[in-house]
Order: structure tokens, then sequence, then C-alpha cells
């Protein structure tokens, strides 16, 4: 599937908000989707109340509702990181070796990650910094990074020092391989191809910015 | 057959020292905090705790590492915003930390309660917590060797019991407790409530009696135990 890419340098990169909402926009009416913890888990406040999206938690649900507010609050309710949330009519609890399987067993289609860095041809780096003192946590990152049909990743594109995070090879250690298929940023969205990476749309930057600024190339629709 | 213990001490006889031992729990929910308190007053050293985390805050299992009795810690996740009590005894080098993707945390648990001698697993592949270990391609696509974790001991809390062992679980509370009540020598399980048999639903049993060992009832504190046996 091959689009023209939409190049807006005129307006500003996305905000968070909007960033969230190009996402939530992206997902298919009825799938089944694993949205990671942070950043990723505000998509869910951007889907149409009629898209029919289910909402997979790791800890052993499906159907998860919103966060949860006053009475609402459950200690025996939470989502992947341990917020209080709800539940939604049609919800199904399980164990977590069955939730596992969902990931494992390609049952998932879509899950929204962040990430250190992401190579071009689809590893993904967002679990360990690899520093010293950094205390090494993997929770269901690997499990999910190679378990749902397509991984999608939400970051900003340059860290703080302005480093592209879209590399050609990852230097962070590896939560998978070949595992990611589309990458969401501040300033543009890419689908991983077998072809090469394509900038599918730009925000606040043209084709050619992104170019000179990243060691990955960049095909254009 | 399962016992039902009079309180938590009397359910915790004979852990010995080195054991491993199987901890339920995502977070604090379904965190088995009266059992585990019952293993710190058993004075058992030179542990092997396999759980998701690494203990919250102070009490539970943070409060059984900080006793000292735990040589070693398997888990998927320690470093959360309130597990200080960790942080600490792992940067003072007093507690070895095996980090396992919490897929294959659950999946090597219920291997060993299934009698599954080791399975090939697709996460991992190419990532450093595979380093090391077999890999075999099968149907072209890659996969890491990964053996069974099997307890001397499952620390599990569940909702409702009958008198047969058989177990209910309240919402995401369930997590690893159904997996590993079948993964231990003896499993040991904390209830809200406890029932005759034949007053749950055989239909929508979770654990089946025959995978727990002894039952002790230890009311929850909050007004959630008054749910139904069934819900």
């Amino acid at each position: 599937m091959t689009t023209a890419t939409i190049e807006q340098p005129d307006r500003g990169p996305l905000t968070r908000t909007e960033l969230a909402q190009q996402i939530a926009a992206d997902i298919p009416p009825g799938s089944y989707v694993n949205l990671g913890i942070g950043q990723p888990t505000t998509v869910a406040d951007h889907l149409a109340p009629d898209s029919g999206v289910v909402l997979h938690t790791e800890n052993g649900m499906l159907g998860m509702g919103r966060a949860a507010q006053g009475d609402e609050v459950d200690p025996d309710l939470v989502n992947a990181g341990k917020v209080p949330v709800t539940e939604t009519p049609g919800a199904a609890y399980f164990h977590h070796a069955d939730s596992f399987a969902m990931m494992r067993g390609g049952h998932l289609d879509v899950c929204v990650l962040g990430a250190f860095q992401v190579s071009g041809t689809g590893d993904l780096a967002n679990w360990h910094t690899g520093e010293p003192d950094a205390i090494p946590a993997v929770g269901g990152a690997m499990d999910l990074a190679i378990g749902a049909k397509d991984v999608f990743v939400m970051m900003t594109l340059f860290d703080k020092q302005g480093r592209a995070k879209l590399v050609p090879s990852c230097t962070y250690p590896l939560t998978g391989v070949g595992c990611v298929s589309r990458v969401y940023t501040d300033v543009a969205t890419f689908d991983l191809t077998p072809d090469g990476v394509v900038v599918t749309a730009t925000f606040g930057t043209t084709v050619e910015e992104l170019r000179s600024r990243l060691d990955v190339p960049l095909l254009a629709g | 057959m399962t016992e039902i213990a009079s309180d938590p001490d009397a359910a915790l006889k004979g852990v010995a020292d080195g054991a491993t031992v199987l901890v339920g729990g995502f977070g604090t929910a379904g965190q088995p905090v009266e059992l585990i308190d019952a293993l710190i007053r058993t004075g058992a050293r030179d542990l092997t705790v396999v759980s998701n985390n690494a203990g919250n805050g102070d009490h539970g299992l943070a409060a059984l590492l900080a006793a000292g009795q735990v040589r070693k810690i398997v888990c998927s996740f320690p470093r959360q915003s309130d597990s200080w009590v960790f942080d600490a005894l792992y940067r003072a080098g007093k507690i070895e930390l095996e980090v396992v993707p919490q897929g294959n945390l659950a999946e090597r648990i219920r291997a060993a309660g299934a009698g599954i001698g080791a399975f090939f697993c697709p996460t991992g592949v190419g990532t450093p917590l595979a380093e090391g270990k077999e890999t075999r391609t099968i149907d072209g696509r890659d996969y890491v060797l990964e053996y069974p974790i099997r307890g001397d001991l499952a620390l599990v809390k569940a909702h409702v019991a009958d008198t047969r062992g058989n177990l209910l679980y309240r919402k995401t509370a369930r997590n690893f407790g159904p997996v590993m009540a079948t993964a231990a020598t003896t499993t040991v399980v904390q209830v809200d409530r406890l029932v005759d048999a034949g007053a749950i639903d055989p239909e929508v049993v979770v654990t089946p009696g025959i995978f727990v060992d002894r039952v002790v009832v230890c009311p929850a504190s909050t007004e959630l135990a008054e749910e139904g046996a069934a819900g």
C-alpha cells in the first residue's frame, strides 16, 4: 500500500494530544488492541465510541474501560501500569498465561508502544538503557513486540539532545527484532516496509529536511 | 485433599530455608499479603522468590525483602515508582535479580504445572535476555528454548474457596494465581471467604481444588468481600 506523502511544513509539530488522535484514527474498527504503559495509554481517550475497539491489558482483561474515578476505584481492577481502571460491558478476565497466549499466539491486532530507538528494519529498543546503574525491567514489552499483528511505535523523533531515535541500527539493548510496522512521531509518520522506510506524513518539516537529519534512507510516496 | 488451615501461620508450617516460593500478584492486585507476613514469621531464609514485581511500598513482598530473607528474585518488572526496598538491596548487591519477560514468566510456570519439560518461545529472540540460550528455527520462525519454573511453595490470593479447594478470583487480581497454583509442591491460598462444597457453580470454577493444598481465610479489610460467591 503506497499513498502519497503528505508534507505539512507550514504547521507545527504534532502535540502529544494530536499524536494520540492520529494513532487512534488509524486503528481499524473492531480491533483488539493493547496500549503500552505511559504515552500510548492516552490513545484510548481518542477512540471513537462506536469504533468497537476492544482494549486488552496484559494483567488479564479484555474490554478495559477508562481510568476509574472516585468510588469506582477498586484495587483489584488495574491496568498494566497499575492504574485503577473500569470494565466495559462484555469484558472478560483471565489469567496471565492466557493473556500472553493472546499476544504470542497472534490474536491481538495492534499494540502501541513507546520506544528509545527503532531501526529502519523494525528492530525495537524500549526496555533498558543499558546504563550500568539502571535496574533492568522488561515487563510484557518483549512478548507484545513479537506478538501483535501490527506494532505501532509512538515517540518523539529526536531525543532531548536532538539525536534521532529512528536509526540504521539500535544501540540500546533490543526488545524485539524486525517487529515494528509503523512509527508515529511528533514531526513525521513512517511505514517500515520490506522496501525501506516510507515517510507517510510530515508535520512542521519536509522529507528533504528529515533526510538531512536521519541516517536512515527515506522513501517518499 | 485440600486442608483448611486455621490461620496463616498454620498454613505455612514447614517452609525450608532455600525454598523457591512463587508469589502471586501484579503489583498489589492479588498479592497474598497475609501469607507473606506469615512467611516472614517462619524466619525461612535464603529464599528464591518468583513474582511479577519486586515489592511495592513497605508491605507484603517488600517487607519480605526488607527482612533479608530473599537471596534471589525472579521477576519481569522489579523497577517501579514505589520499589525502594528492592532498589536499595539491588544497588547494595544484597539481592540477585533474574529478569524474565512477563509472558515467559507465566508460561514457564504454566509449563512446570503441566509437566512440560521445556518449550520453544518466540519472545526475546535476538535480545540480551536470550543470550546463551538454545535457539531453533521452526517453519521459518526463530524460537528460544525456555525451561519451566517450579516452586517448592506457591502463595496465592483468591476471592472465594469452597471446602474442596475450588477457587474463584476477583477481576485483575486473578493474574498469576491460577498458573502458580499448579506449579508448586505445596500451594497455599488465602481467600476472602470460604463456602461449603456445592456453593460454587462447577461451571465457573477457575482453579480446581486438585491444585490447592491449603486454604486459609483472611477476610478483606474492605466491603469488597461482600460480593456473591459466583461473582
